[in-house]
This record gives C-alpha cells, structure tokens and sequence, in this order.
C-alpha cells in the first residue's frame, strides 16, 4: 500500500487555472475524500493522479517514486468512475479480468483472482452476465472489483456513487467503506456530496478555484472551518460580522454590526479587530420568549418567518432585525413554533468560529 | 372503439402509406423480374413467351459467367477492404480527435464531392488515370524519364473509381459507431494497464464492429452489381457481372436472361451474408 503526494501541482486551461497550486499528501491506507463545486479542480487532480492529465508544473509521488512523466496504463492505478465504463461487449468475469489478461498473468491464476473480487464485492455467480443486465448498484460493484482486482497501489473513485438513488447509494457508502477497510488501499475520491464526503472519509479536503482551501479530518474540517467558502460549502452556517470590543480571560466579546453581541473564544484577536464568526444553525437552541426576557451575548431574540418541516428535522428562518439566522431542531415532542411569534435564540461560546472572510 | 384498436388502427394509418409505397416499388418489380427470368422472350417481342429454366442454365453451362462472378466478388472484397483501411482511421479521427466546428467542416468535405453527379465524377477520374493524366504528369515531373503510368482500364483503376465512390459509406457508418463509444471506456482500458493499442484491439475496434460490418454490407451488396464504374474506369478488362446484366438490358435486349443474372447475384449476396452472420453476430456481441 502507499502513500501518495502532490507538490505544487498547477493545471491551466487558457487564462483558467484548474489546478493552481495544490500540495497534498494522502496516507497510506487512507480514504481521502475531495469536494468542491464543480470547476473547482477535485477531479482534475483525480485525473492528474490518474495520469489523463499532465500537469503544467508540479509533481505526484506515489511511495516517493515521481509518476508525472508515467503514462497510465504503467501507474499501478486502480480507477473507478462516474458512470462505471464496464465494457459492454464482454460478461462480468471478462471486464474483471481485463486487467489480468493485459498483463499477461495465467489463466488459472486470472480465474481464482476473478473469483476472489467477486466473492470480495459480494457478487459471486453472476460471472456470465452482460453489464446491461446489472443494477446500478451491481454495476458498481463489479467496476470496484475490476479496479481492485490488479492490486492497484491507489484507487481512484471519480463520484463513484453519484448515479445511484438515495437508498442504494447509502447503502453502497457502507460497503465501500468496508472493502477499502478489508483491503487497506489508499483510496482518493472525488464528491461534490458533501455528506458523502464526511461519512466515509478519513481526511477530506475543499477545494475552490483550483486551491485547496481546507484540508483535515471531516469533524475537524466541519467544526473549524478556515474560511467563509469552507463554512459555506460544508454544511450550513449562519454568519455575523462584527468587531472585537474587549478581551477578557481569553473569550473575546464582539459588537455586531446588526446589533447584539456575542462571545467567541479569543485564540489570537485583538481589540478592534473586525471578526467573521460563522454559527452552525444545529448548536443554536430555539425557545419561546419568556416575557420580559432580554437580549445578552449569545442570546438574541427574533421573531420565526418560516418553519420548514422536514420529517426528522425542522429548519427554522427566524427574522433578527434585517438579518436571517437559520435554526435546525430535532423534531422532539413539541409542536412547531408558530411564525410571526417571538423567540429567544442561545448557543454555547465555543461554538462561535471565527474564520477568514 | 376501445384504445387497443384505436392503437392499431393508428399504427396502421402512419405505416399504410409506406408499406403500400414499398409493396408498389420494390416487391411488385422484383415480382415481375422473377417471372420475367422464367420466360423464354423478352416481353418486348410480340409473341407469347413460355416458362423456361433455360436462362438459370445459362449461367451454370458457361464458365464465362463463373469467372464474371468471381471477379464481382472479388471486386466486392477490395473495394470493401480498402474502403475500411482508408475509412476507419477517418472516421476514428473524426469522432475522438476532432472537436467541435472542426468536424462539421471536415465532414461537409467528405460529403461535399457527393453533392455533383456521379457519372461527372467517375469521368474525371479518367483524366487521373489515364496516360497523360494527373497522375502520369505527377511521376513524370518528380521522376523524369520514368515509364508512362497508365492505369485506366486496369483492374486497379475499377478499384479507385469504387472505393472513391463508396468511402462515405464505410466514414458515417464507423464514425456513428465510434462516436458512440464513450471516452471512458478507454480511459478504464487505459487505468486498467492496457497501452493504446491494445484498449483499441480490445475496446474501440469490438464496439465499433457494428458500424463497420454495416459499412462493409453498404459498400459489398451494391459494389459486386456495379456496372458504371467498371464500364467506365475498367473497359472490357474490368468486366463484372453488373455489366453484363445491364447489357442483357440495354444492348442485347435479352431481358430474362438479365433477370436470371440478377436473381443469381441477389442469391449470391444473401448466401455470403448467411455464411458470415453467425460469425458477424458473435463478435458484435449482441446481448
């Protein structure tokens, strides 16, 4: 198994840079997941690694071996893509074999490997079907198995679920998992579904216009964004702009500019500084105003302009002078709040990020 | 009326017209020919014809047809081998290289020759051919003092004629096949450890097999009936089968015996083409 490393790998396309330097390594073993808005350059680099693309500048090592100058089907790859590419003209064993049979390994030795992919994708016995005759989902399963079957150092997933319904596709995301787990292989995949991206990844980064903006573990990358797009991208967030009033005992208070306060933990502000804070809309608890209650930092009230049921959740738009926050409640046991009524919003100071604007 | 004969009723007014069209154009001539092959006159001659063998005995009693026949579909063989060798890497190119306005302007070229008449063209090819002709003048002035180049009425000459004739064929029915074949094919061919030729061999060449077996069968059927291109660019040397049903026509006004020909040819074309389709099938992957 191996680890993979991007250097200061840039791609351009006339004045557009696809890829406009983007360092990245991923782990041995890891399943790195990379996100974006289409035209971001997540696929772009897959391709790269793959080798369909040079690169302008920069270089892509695979256990320290650099692979730019190696064309593809010499990069011990394995590769996954979007609408699966099984070859039609051959049955299900033939496709997973076509990697064997190229490198001219055995007969025998081609069907007992044949044999172990499709017991590993859990599709035995459906060795003499035509793609056509496949689900989705088994079609996925055997394009798995035939980039598995090489023992390819890296595998490449490019929005490898992205055609499936919702049902299968959740399904698929375990057992994904659970053959990239079984095998141990460094695994890149491209997704522009970001809840995708944090159930299965171990590391994910977000890129946007070619750069990687942040790059970590999913929890971290969720709870800490670096940036507005980060925020944005991943997940909700509602965003205050303010300015730091005072410091005290590390928890920094900020005036915003629609009024109100907050606290926010100090880390490296100063006085006076203007500040970007984003708020995830599931750590803010929403209640009816009690009478007389009144606004302090981290408490603001506002009146409810929509509640959005849907099933397991509500979202709340809750009017705060001139300014929106969106609220996500669990739906427990009480009714929705009604609109037009007053309500009290609260969350916890650590949940207040600070991030780049 | 219920929607089931509603359906049929409907299916039957949109396709009525067309199949009466056919029925009119193509079964009742061919119909005629075949009764017309079994007559001992011509129904030009202004006595009452009987029914006869004679003409089917004709071909089977005279050697001279046999080697007609053999040529035609010799003819067939390397006007279709030379039109995939020269159409398919066009329409490769074509369909996975080129992009964009590129294509439509190539494409309009490899159509464009078509828009003028096809004996004009066939003509002008003499003036290629012949001694003192394009090609002849291009030797001479790179190779002064070479032999004169004279291909007319050669059997090569009835190759170019044809093979310039029914190129297009062989380029539309394969681009249409290999535009189909989506990119990603040969990129998992590729990510697979296959190098180029071999994703071709392997991928590209079996999926676009459709295109250039209907290609082969566009070019093959009409080309062994062929008549002008060979009267024309071949003389008496490039003699074919065509030829002497369409003299059996227009020349010696023995028309049963041209049926009797044509049939012959139409029996050969079906016979070749039952011998290759359980081979044609296989490898085209129906599924």
């Amino acid at each position: 198994m191996s680890e993979v490393a991007v250097k200061g790998a840039v791609k351009r396309y006339g004045p557009i840079a696809a890829l406009d330097g983007v360092d990245l390594t991923f782990a041995d073993g890891e399943f790195f997941g990379l996100l974006g808005p289409s035209g971001s350059g997540k696929t772009t680099l897959l391709r790269a690694i793959a080798g369909f693309i040079e690169l302008d500048a920069g270089e892509i090592r695979i256990d320290g071996t650099d692979i730019s100058r190696i064309p593809v089907h010499q990069r011990n790859i394995g590769m996954v893509f979007q609408n699966y590419a099984l070859f039609p003209h051959m049955n299900v064993a033939e496709n997973i074999a076509f990697g064997l049979d190229v490198r001219n390994v055995p007969a025998a030795e081609i069907k007992q490997r044949v044999g172990e992919s499709l017991d590993l994708v859990r599709l035995a016995g459906l060795e003499q079907r035509r793609p056509k005759q496949l689900s989705g989902g088994q079609q996925q399963r055997v394009a798995l198995a035939r980039a598995l079957v090489t023992r390819p150092q890296v595998l490449l997933l490019d929005e490898p679920l992205s055609a499936l319904d919702k049902h299968l596709r959740q399904e698929m995301q375990v057992e994904l998992r659970r053959i990239q787990r079984q095998i141990g292989i460094t695994t890149i995949f491209v997704t522009h579904d970001q809840e995708e991206a944090l159930t299965l990844s171990d590391r994910v980064a977000i890129f946007n216009k070619g750069q990687v903006v942040q790059a970590g573990s999913p929890r971290v990358v969720y709870e800490r964004p670096v940036d507005r797009f980060a925020a944005g991208f991943l997940g909700e967030a509602n965003f205050l702009d303010g300015r730091v009033s005072g410091i005290a005992g590390g928890v920094a208070r900020v005036a915003l500019s629609t009024g109100g306060e907050v606290l926010t933990p100090a880390n490296e502000l100063g006085v006076n500084d203007a500040v970007l804070i984003a708020l995830r809309p599931e750590k803010i608890s929403i209640d009816p105003a009690p009478a007389g209650v009144a606004a302090m930092p981290n408490r603001i009230l506002g009146t409810v302009s929509a509640a959005i049921f849907s099933g397991s959740s509500l979202t709340y738009r809750i009017a705060v002078g001139d300014r929106i926050f969106i609220v996500f409640e669990q739906n427990k046991s009480r009714a929705p709040l009604p609109e037009h009524s007053t309500v009290m919003l609260e969350w916890p100071t650590a949940d207040n990020v600070v991030v780049k604007s | 009326m219920t929607p089931t004969t509603r359906t049929r009723w409907a299916i039957l007014g949109l396709t009525g017209p067309a199949y009466l069209w056919l029925a009119c154009t193509i079964f009742l001539p061919i119909a005629a020919m075949l009764a017309l092959s079994f007559l001992d006159k011509s129904p030009l001659v202004p006595k009452p014809a009987s029914f006869t063998l004679a003409n089917y005995g004709a071909f089977f009693g005279k050697p001279f047809y046999w080697s007609l026949t053999r040529w035609s579909i010799e003819l067939g063989f390397w006007v279709t081998l030379f039109s995939f060798l020269i159409g398919y890497p066009a329409a490769y190119a074509l369909a996975k290289r080129v992009k964009g306005r590129w294509r439509e302007a190539i494409f309009l070229l490899i159509v464009l020759p078509f828009w003028s008449n096809a004996l004009v063209r066939i003509f002008s090819w003499t003036m290629v051919l012949r001694p003192n002709g394009i090609i002849d003048l291009g030797v001479q002035s790179v190779l002064p003092g070479a032999p004169t180049v004279d291909l007319l009425f050669t059997y090569p000459a009835v190759i170019i004629g044809l093979v310039h004739s029914y190129l297009p064929y062989m380029i539309l029915t394969c681009y249409i096949a290999l535009q189909a074949i989506d990119d990603s094919l040969i990129e998992a061919g590729r990510s697979l450890g296959a190098n180029k030729l071999t994703t071709f061999r392997r991928v590209v060449l079996p999926l676009s097999l459709p295109g250039i077996i209907s290609g082969s069968a566009l070019i093959f059927v009409p080309v062994i009936g062929s008549f002008m291109e060979p009267r024309i660019l071949g003389g008496t040397k490039g003699a074919t089968l065509g030829m002497n049903i369409e003299e059996q026509f227009t020349v010696t006004a023995n028309w049963p015996l041209g049926a009797a020909l044509s049939f012959i040819l139409l029996a050969i074309v079906l016979v070749i083409f039952g011998m290759l389709y359980p081979f044609l099938r296989k490898q085209s992957g129906a599924a």
